[in-house]
């Protein structure tokens, strides 16, 4: 069963177009990650998807139903949660705090959303840091509440932005180590926009590479690296450094 | 609680005005502390709630416990017509500011011209004998006020408490940290922000109705004036924005700072016109250098509070 269905998706900002005719689909499980050069319009899609614009084209089906042109509190009560590239900490509260703002979606009262919220923050290591205010943290500390947030809505589907971009190799690794375990342990399935290769081979099990607004290849890790189009827009680039 | 047995009629009023500062600053934080919505017109609920139920004492010998709820009828209708307008078409920051501005300074030149409210000569309600308590009507004593208002205090404070740890609460502060993160997680912001209007001007509303019945003369000129707004704020900035116990301790430190500078002066013999707002901004300045959240925060954690 496909989970997410994007299909015909385009948008132009002022004549530019971003992202032109791109279909794809999401199967409930899975993890998959989008990727492309700079500019291909992965955030744009990614954007679509979650509501803070509409599409000018384009259906975006989810659970079966259609959710272009919805808010994003929408989107996220629908059962989508996202991360944003740049983190956006609500930094006078605390760790603990911030994750409740994102539990309190679906619970019935606060010391149900303290619980739930208390259980992701040790799933995400973030348990000894609870009462910190978030602006202390470090960088990838910050990252991890960001997925900590946004999990404790408890979403069907996560949608990370650039999450391991600024990341250690290790910590990098560590936090493929956890989004596979919640793949695994609670079935969530995960659509990744990242530019850190390393952690796009070892997570994901259906890539789609962008680039120019459109989807010039669809397929496994393996397929990827070997579609002469996208060794020739993207990998190439990359081999080169 | 017994100040009203010892304190002489000068302590006891000083005492009132701390109280109604601390109250109305309790208002404001609601808006401005807790979902990040700078108002700098909160003068506007004052004088719309304050000639609500003076026009309907003044005409009709109607006493405020029905004119309140008309009071905090229009002045929430009010505050949900400024926060559409600018929540539905994205106005923010600066903007959302200058916009509480403008609707409180046209609504004091309006009531300039509604004579049926006094006009520019102001309204003035009956004073009746100040010995007797009429509680029907809000007439009595020095006392009474001061006892009306350390209640309303207090009631502003609990139910802040109650509203921080509430859902509302959460999302307030999610809202004012970061409004993108906080829709992401579900919030409708809108919705939320539409929230903590209603129930800020809702409360000011009944300072409004306060002031009316204790000062008994009501100008547009003064009540909507936004020197009036800025002393509003005052007190929860210099005690500390979004704390439940900064806009009472501001209220307190500003009040006796202001009272004390006036004798300070007199004693002194010091009669230069404007001197006491020279001093009044010096220290200003000096709080907010060295204190830049407020007196409350410091404070907390020297007490050992956690907030």
């Amino acid at each position: 069963m496909n989970l997410l269905i994007v299909e015909n998706l385009s948008k132009s900002f002022r004549g530019l177009k971003a992202v032109s005719d791109a279909s794809f689909t999401i199967p409930d499980g899975s993890i998959n990650a989008l990727i492309g050069p700079n500019g291909a319009g992965k955030t744009t899609i990614f954007n679509m998807v979650a509501g803070v614009f509409p599409p000018d084209v384009g259906k975006i089906k989810f659970m079966a139903k259609e959710i272009q042109g919805l808010r994003p509190d929408q989107v996220c009560a629908a059962g989508i949660g996202r991360t944003f590239q740049n983190v956006k900490p609500f930094a006078g509260l605390s760790v603990l705090d911030n994750v409740i703002v994102g539990s309190l979606l679906r619970s019935k009262n606060s010391s149900d959303s303290r619980r739930y919220a208390l259980e992701i923050l040790e799933k995400l290591q973030l348990g000894p840091k609870r009462d910190l205010p978030a602006s202390s943290l470090t960088l990838p500390d910050r990252k991890r509440l960001e997925v900590a947030r946004a999990l404790a809505t408890r979403p069907r589907l996560l949608l990370l932005d650039e999450v391991m971009a600024g990341l250690r190799p290790t910590e990098c690794d560590q936090m493929v180590e956890m989004f596979r375990d919640l793949n695994k342990t609670d079935g969530l399935t995960i659509l990744l926009i990242e530019h850190v290769m390393r952690a796009v081979m070892a997570l994901a099990q259906h890539i789609g590479v962008l680039h120019h607004g459109e989807v010039i290849a669809r397929g496994t890790p393996e397929e990827i690296v070997r579609d002469p189009a996208v060794l020739e827009c993207y990998l190439g680039e990359e081999t080169e450094v | 609680m017994l100040l009203p047995w010892f304190a002489g009629s000068y302590a006891l009023s000083v005492a009132t005005l701390i109280l109604y500062f601390a109250y109305t600053g309790q208002a404001w934080n609601v808006m401005m502390g807790f979902a990040g919505q700078l108002s700098l017109g909160h003068a506007l609920y004052v004088g719309v709630g304050g000639y609500a139920a003076g026009a309907l004492f003044y005409h009709y010998g109607i006493g405020p416990w029905a004119g309140l709820w008309l009071a905090i009828l229009l002045c929430v209708a009010l505050g949900l017509a400024i926060g559409f307008l600018a929540f539905r078409f994205g106005i923010s920051g600066v903007y959302f500011a200058l916009l509480t501005i403008a609707f409180a300074e046209f609504t004091r030149i309006g009531f300039d011209h509604l004579d049926w409210l006094g006009g520019p000569g102001g309204m003035f309600l009956k004073v009746a004998q100040r010995d007797s308590i009429d509680l029907l009507n809000f007439r009595g004593p020095p006392a009474m006020y001061y006892y009306s208002m350390l209640f309303l205090t207090v009631i502003a404070f609990v139910l802040c408490a109650l509203l921080l740890r509430s859902r509302a609460g959460y999302y307030w502060q999610a809202i004012r940290e970061n409004e993108e993160a906080a829709q992401a997680l579900g919030i409708n912001t809108f919705r939320w922000k539409m929230l903590a209007v209603a129930i800020s001007s809702a409360m000011t509303a009944v300072s409004g109705v306060f002031f009316a019945f204790y000062y008994n003369n009501l100008f547009p000129e003064q009540i909507f004036h936004i020197s009036r707004s800025i002393e509003i704020i005052l007190g929860p900035i210099i005690g500390g924005i979004g704390t439940l116990f900064g806009p009472i301790l501001g209220a307190v430190v500003l009040t006796l700072l202001s009272d004390g500078i006036t004798e300070g002066l007199a004693a002194m013999g010091w009669e230069i016109p404007g001197i006491k707002q020279v001093f009044y901004g010096l220290v200003l300045l000096a709080v907010i250098m060295f204190l830049p959240n407020g007196i409350w925060p410091p404070l907390a954690r020297r007490l050992g509070f956690h907030k």
